[in-house]
């Protein structure tokens, strides 16, 4: 009896799974402790009842749907231009130092500038339209992007291109046959760690100055003290960011079943 | 025939220069199986990368059939020490890598990689991708792979060196039955003396700093040969020689040393 219930709590502490749905239901019990226990006020903590309340009455307004489409038409625009470009040009300064020697100055200079302090400079030059969004999240990504994927090109090991090599692979063969194969496993790692900071871009351009989407939702509730509306518009931002992730890491591995991962 | 005539490399590092090899002389002729053994450091893997092109030789020159060697080329195959194998495509499509790349009809692709892995024993893994496989298996993979380009020369860079002992004797018989079905020139290089001399035609016994070839040393063991013929009498006095040679040739450094030293 006892060592059966030994090794069924064995069993259960090992699954990873298993810690997934532990940290959910700690963090879902706590909020509901502070929350219906009444110790929080519920200005700066709304209770579960409230949000999902809230959710349904931005549904009926219908706020909720347009908004969140807006956001995500926008960060997929930027997201999308920025790596449209990004993979290109990184590919090609990982394989040729002029063009490296050319870039690297102006991506570094601009890599460090937050975009946040781009944002009033994109105002003036842009408005205030989805497509001055755009260009924040583009500004915001396109430059980690193009070095990320400059050292995921650079990090295919240099034997590999040799065996190409010795087995006659010149010129746009090494690219198309080799080079790309190899790293695109890890360009696609990058696009996923990068759609990440396209949202954080976005809700901050959304906050600053907008009259549609998530962030603005979430800036308005602000104003008139709605805080359970601010904890839909974090929750959506939230499921759709965990649903982006595994939507790359699921395309990965149809994509690359080849692929071997450390630790896996 | 490979033809290696005065070969100097000098590697220059932070203004310093180091002379890596030193008037290399050898030829390796058709169908033969050559072996480069000497200790690390002797500059042998430099020698076979000029051989295929990776690298250049600061004087002197390479041939091939008496054509200058400018750069890698289907003509030379090499085995690589690491693991080479392109991950992202299975083990048949790897063998197939070079004869698609230069454009041979899919029909004949077929035959090739079929008669490939059929003689490294590898017809039952063909759909897996290289993370499935060991060491040894992937080894044998990149020897197909190599021979599917019908290169003139095979050249081999201490292929067996990452493998565990067992694993090394079943491929250095694997290899032998190969060569000995195909007939390629083989050049081969290790710092195993018991992989050569089982392996060899010829030995060109190298020594070290700067790397130069001491002596070359005919090995008339009959073929076909398995693992047998490393206790006979002949392969142990072979032995015996090569040993010799090289501990003579690092007692000598070892004392150069000690000697540069005491100045």
């Amino acid at each position: 009896m006892e060592a059966n219930r030994k090794s069924s709590l064995k069993a259960l502490s090992l699954k990873p799974q298993n810690y997934m749905a532990l940290s959910v239901l700690l963090i879902l019990g706590l909020w509901c402790l502070l929350s219906f226990s009444g110790r929080v006020n519920p200005i700066y903590l709304p209770s579960p009842l409230a949000v999902a309340k809230a959710f349904v009455s931005l549904q009926e307004e219908g706020v909720l749907i347009p908004y969140t489409l807006v956001s995500l038409y926008r960060v997929l625009a930027g997201f999308l231009a920025a790596a449209a470009l990004a993979i290109p040009l990184g590919i090609a300064m990982a394989t040729s130092k002029r063009v490296d020697a050319f870039f690297q100055p102006a991506i570094g200079f601009v890599r460090y500038l937050p975009v946040t302090a781009l944002i009033p400079l994109m105002i003036l030059y842009f408005g205030i339209g989805d497509f001055e969004k755009v260009a924040v999240i583009f500004v915001g990504t396109f430059f980690q992007l193009v070095l990320m994927i400059q050292d995921t090109v650079s990090a295919v090991p240099g034997e590999l291109l040799n065996a190409a090599y010795t087995l006659g692979a010149k010129g746009s063969a090494v690219y198309t046959r080799v080079l790309l194969p190899a790293s695109l496993p890890g360009i696609m790692d990058n696009l996923r760690i990068c759609m990440g900071w396209a949202w954080t871009y976005l809700v901050v351009a959304e906050l600053v100055a907008s009259n549609s989407g998530l962030g603005f939702m979430i800036l308005r509730s602000q104003r008139f003290l709605q805080t359970d509306r601010i904890f839909v518009g974090l929750l959506v931002i939230g499921i759709l960011g965990i649903v982006t992730d595994f939507l790359f890491k699921a395309l990965s591995q149809v994509l690359f079943p080849w692929y071997e991962r450390l630790g896996r | 025939m490979l033809q290696v005539d005065g070969v100097n490399k000098i590697f220059t590092t932070g203004g310093s220069q180091v002379i890596a090899l030193q008037d290399i002389n050898m030829k390796v002729s058709a169908q033969e199986f050559a072996v480069i053994v000497g200790p690390s450091g002797c500059g042998k893997t430099t020698l076979l990368r000029m051989a295929a092109g990776l690298d250049k030789p600061t004087a002197g020159r390479i041939t091939l059939h008496g054509r200058p060697i400018n750069g890698p080329g289907p003509d030379r195959g090499m085995v690589f020490q690491s693991y080479t194998l392109f991950p992202w495509l299975s083990v048949e499509d790897n063998v197939a890598f070079g004869p698609r790349l230069n454009g041979i009809p899919e029909k004949e692709i077929e035959s090739i990689v079929d008669h490939y892995l059929g003689v490294t024993g590898l017809l039952k893994f063909r759909k897996l991708y290289p993370k499935a496989l060991s060491g040894g298996m992937k080894q044998r993979v990149a020897i197909a792979r190599a021979l599917a380009n019908a290169p003139d020369i095979l050249l081999m860079d201490e292929p067996f060196g990452a493998l565990d002992a067992q694993t090394r004797v079943v491929m250095q018989e694997l290899l032998l039955k190969v060569w000995e079905e195909d007939q390629k020139t083989v050049l081969f290089i290790t710092h195993d003396i018991d992989e050569a001399i089982f392996l060899a035609d010829t030995i060109h016994v190298m020594t070290r700093q700067p790397g130069t070839i001491r002596e070359t040393i005919p090995v008339p063991l009959p073929r076909p040969r398995d693992h047998g013929v490393l206790l006979t009498h002949e392969f142990l006095a072979l032995k015996k020689e090569i040993v010799e040679m090289i501990w003579q040739e690092s007692k000598q450094a070892a004392e150069e040393v000690v000697n540069s030293g005491i100045k």
